[in-house]
């Protein structure tokens, strides 16, 4: 095997052989690390991965099952940028875990996190739509025991609505899949290529039209209820305040983004078998109904996790409104977008964990006047809001920025004041609450602030990179514009 | 195998596919329920076989007896298994009583013969007009999914859907790509073992399997 082929599985491959470490040896003190060693290697293979197919031809490995090119070289980073801070949290999450069974859930929760890696780099390496959705449906099911890890009446119902909507939804995919294999093979792929997405894309216009519509469309739905997009998004809020907080801030951060990921290529496919209306109207509909829902609950929101949730539902919808508008200049931001979502969400989720376990729960009252009892998380806890809101210098604001100026260009304009009106009940209702959390007057003069300090240090990491992806791009911008060409279609 | 006794014989294990799927709606025994799922499972294997006797095809002939063992054998049993050991076997009260079921079930194969003709369209041959009757199950299964209030009830309706995305698959183009065929096995299988783990949970939390009691978590 050459040593790009190598390369090729390793953002996959280390993480699996993370996860037969933890099942053979359980989660010890000499293993407790090893999944942060685990994602520092993928996100060290995806800038490797960047590096040699910016601007060239893509590379392929493992018999021609996986692919990577530009934009699957960035999925990648956005994998290992949010995993790494996510793993380093894994020990400080697991250590204060005691009783008889602690020992088989940490060894459960070492295998499952790592299986969890494995399969999101699978599903942005893989080179046929087929084996996306294998990759896709792995993460639901590897994720559902990390959902329910706690055990109680609530992590219980959270796992089963994720299981069943989630299998439904991408079950309808996978009926997605079926058709728009049966057109290409009647568009003249032949069988081992029909599903392949570089080979789908070049000969998409030879797809019938007919059949292709009902594919894209049930393909939408299927990925858009794993990409947490209203109406199909009512197991999110659950699944996302249940699941441990390094589980919620990979599942927030860069689940949501990879079934997202796979919208992308699907939409490259739709737009030149049918014309870039369809999807368009689609996707507007689902960003519009996402946003509504994410403002409508987020304005009597008592939990901060779940406040947390329905930001992420909120940004999903900025996401399909930004692919909507399509182009290379909004297609650019998007994919910005899901970067620096996926940075400031996964610290507010870490921040969130160490907040739960000061307060003892979740609810938004228990929580007050945490910057005074706690500067640096807080402080940091506010800062991550501000940069979720949207706010400069961090990436976000650039990025909605440049979803809003194409829209506008794009003769879109009033989706996106309809867009921006919800963003800014969205706004108001956050800022509420930040308030009440931050500054608002304590009851209990609890003080456990040395503990919870210490915990906002990957939080303060991941915020100033956004806030400096924000400023410049740096080496970044090349692998940007790669990416969005892709997506936009125009590059192969 | 002649034309005729060809399309006669995939359109008789179609009918038994359809069948089997509309016949979930009318018992309330979990048990027959599942009995029903396992025909259902023989009856795809046996769409299956007629297609792969038909084009010659060994390979094809082989994923339809795996398909069966997995679909006719494996689940069942798990689901039986999942089912003894709760000992609740009834269907306490659906949503939607049986006779207005089945006038829905009737209103949703129309709509499956709706939103399959571009597909007939594009390949008419007897496989692809059977697609309908696919469809309808896929219909039937979301239908089960969204108005039965047992566990075990709403897996049934996640497998119906499941094997009627099947039965299209190897309707339309003899079957997705080997691979992909094995992975989608795989992962409907631990899909279904994942639910399984979860039933038995509810079961100790909640003191039973009604997804009614599933009401902890709202805004």
């Amino acid at each position: 095997m050459r040593a790009s082929e190598l390369l090729v599985a390793a953002p996959a491959g280390v993480p699996l052989l993370a996860a037969a470490v933890y099942a053979v040896f359980g989660w010890t003190r000499r293993t407790a690390w090893l999944g942060a060693v685990a994602a520092a290697l993928l996100l060290a293979a995806a800038v490797g991965l960047a590096v040699a197919v910016t601007g060239k031809p893509a590379l392929t490995g493992c018999w021609g099952l996986l692919r990577v090119d530009a934009l699957s070289a960035y999925m990648l980073i956005v994998i290992g940028a949010v995993a790494l801070p996510a793993m380093l949290a894994g020990p400080g999450y697991l250590a204060d875990r005691t009783g008889p069974r602690a020992a088989v859930l940490a060894r459960r929760y070492g295998v499952f996190t790592q299986l969890f890696l494995a399969a999101m780099a699978l599903a942005v390496l893989a080179a046929s739509l087929g084996l996306v959705w294998v990759a896709v449906e792995a993460t639901t099911i590897v994720t559902a025991f990390l959902v329910g890890h706690r055990h109680t009446r609530k992590a219980t119902e959270a796992a089963w609505k994720y299981v069943v909507i989630c299998s439904v939804g991408i079950g309808l995919a996978l009926l997605g899949i079926v058709l728009l294999y049966f057109a290409a093979l009647h568009a003249g792929l032949g069988e081992g290529e029909g599903l392949d997405l570089a080979l789908l894309a070049e000969r998409a216009t030879a797809l019938d039209p007919g059949v292709t519509r009902l594919a894209v469309l049930l393909l939408l739905l299927g990925f858009g209820t794993k990409a947490g997009l209203a109406p199909m998004h009512a197991w999110l809020p659950d699944a996302h305040s249940q699941a441990p907080a390094p589980v919620s801030a990979l599942m927030s951060g860069v689940l949501l983004a990879v079934a997202f990921y796979a919208i992308l290529r699907v939409k490259v496919v739709a737009d030149q078998a049918l014309g870039p209306q369809f999807t368009r109207v689609l996707l507007v509909a689902a960003a519009l109904a996402s946003l509504a829902v994410a403002a409508a609950l987020l304005l009597a929101q008592r939990d901060f996790k779940r406040l947390l949730a329905y930001s992420s539902i909120e940004h999903m919808g900025l996401l399909a409104l930004g692919a909507a508008v399509g182009g290379a200049l909004a297609l650019g931001a998007v994919l910005l977008h899901i970067l620096g979502h996926g940075l400031a969400k996964s610290a507010l989720f870490l921040g969130s964990g160490h907040i739960q376990r000061a307060a003892g729960n979740s609810r938004i009252e228990s929580v007050r006047g945490l910057a005074a009892r706690a500067p640096l998380l807080g402080g940091a806890f506010g800062v991550g809001l501000l940069a979720l809101l949207g706010m400069p210098p961090f990436s976000l604001f650039a990025s909605e920025l440049g979803i809003a100026r194409a829209g506008f260009g794009a003769g879109l304009g009033w989706v996106i004041v309809a867009a921006f009106a919800l963003m800014l009940v969205i706004v108001a209702a956050v800022g509420r609450h930040a308030l009440l959390m931050l500054l608002g007057r304590s009851s209990e003069p609890g003080d456990r602030t040395d503990r919870v300090d210490r915990g906002a240090i990957p939080l303060v990491a991941a915020l100033g990179v956004c806030a400096v992806l924000g400023i410049t791009l740096g080496p970044l911008g090349d692998l940007l514009g790669s990416a969005a060409a892709i997506a936009t279609g125009v590059a192969p | 195998m002649p034309d005729l006794t060809y399309t006669e014989l995939l359109y008789l294990a179609c009918g038994a596919f359809l069948l089997t799927g509309v016949m979930v709606l009318w018992r309330r025994d979990l048990r027959a329920v599942i009995r029903l799922f396992a025909l259902q499972g023989l009856a795809l294997a046996a769409v299956i076989g007629v297609l792969a006797a038909h084009q010659g095809d060994l390979e094809l002939a082989l994923v339809g007896i795996g398909v069966g063992a997995l679909r006719a054998g494996l689940l069942p049993y798990l689901m039986a298994r999942a089912l003894a050991a709760g000992g609740e076997d009834r269907e306490t009260r659906p949503l939607v009583n049986v006779s207005a079921s089945l006038v829905v079930a009737a209103a949703l194969a129309m709509l499956a013969y709706a939103i399959s003709r571009p597909l007939t369209e594009l390949a008419p041959s007897p496989a692809t007009r059977a697609v309908p009757v696919a469809l309808t199950v896929l219909l039937v299964g979301f239908f089960v999914l969204v108005t039965r209030r047992r566990a075990l009830s709403q897996v049934v309706g996640f497998l119906l859907m499941d094997n009627a995305i099947t039965a299209t698959a190897f309707l339309t183009t003899s079957g997705v790509p080997l691979v992909v065929e094995l992975g989608v096995s795989l992962d409907v299988l631990l899909a279904i073992l994942v639910l399984y783990v979860l039933t038995n949970r509810i079961r100790a939390s909640f003191g039973g399997t009604d997804l009614d009691e599933l009401r902890e978590l709202h805004d």
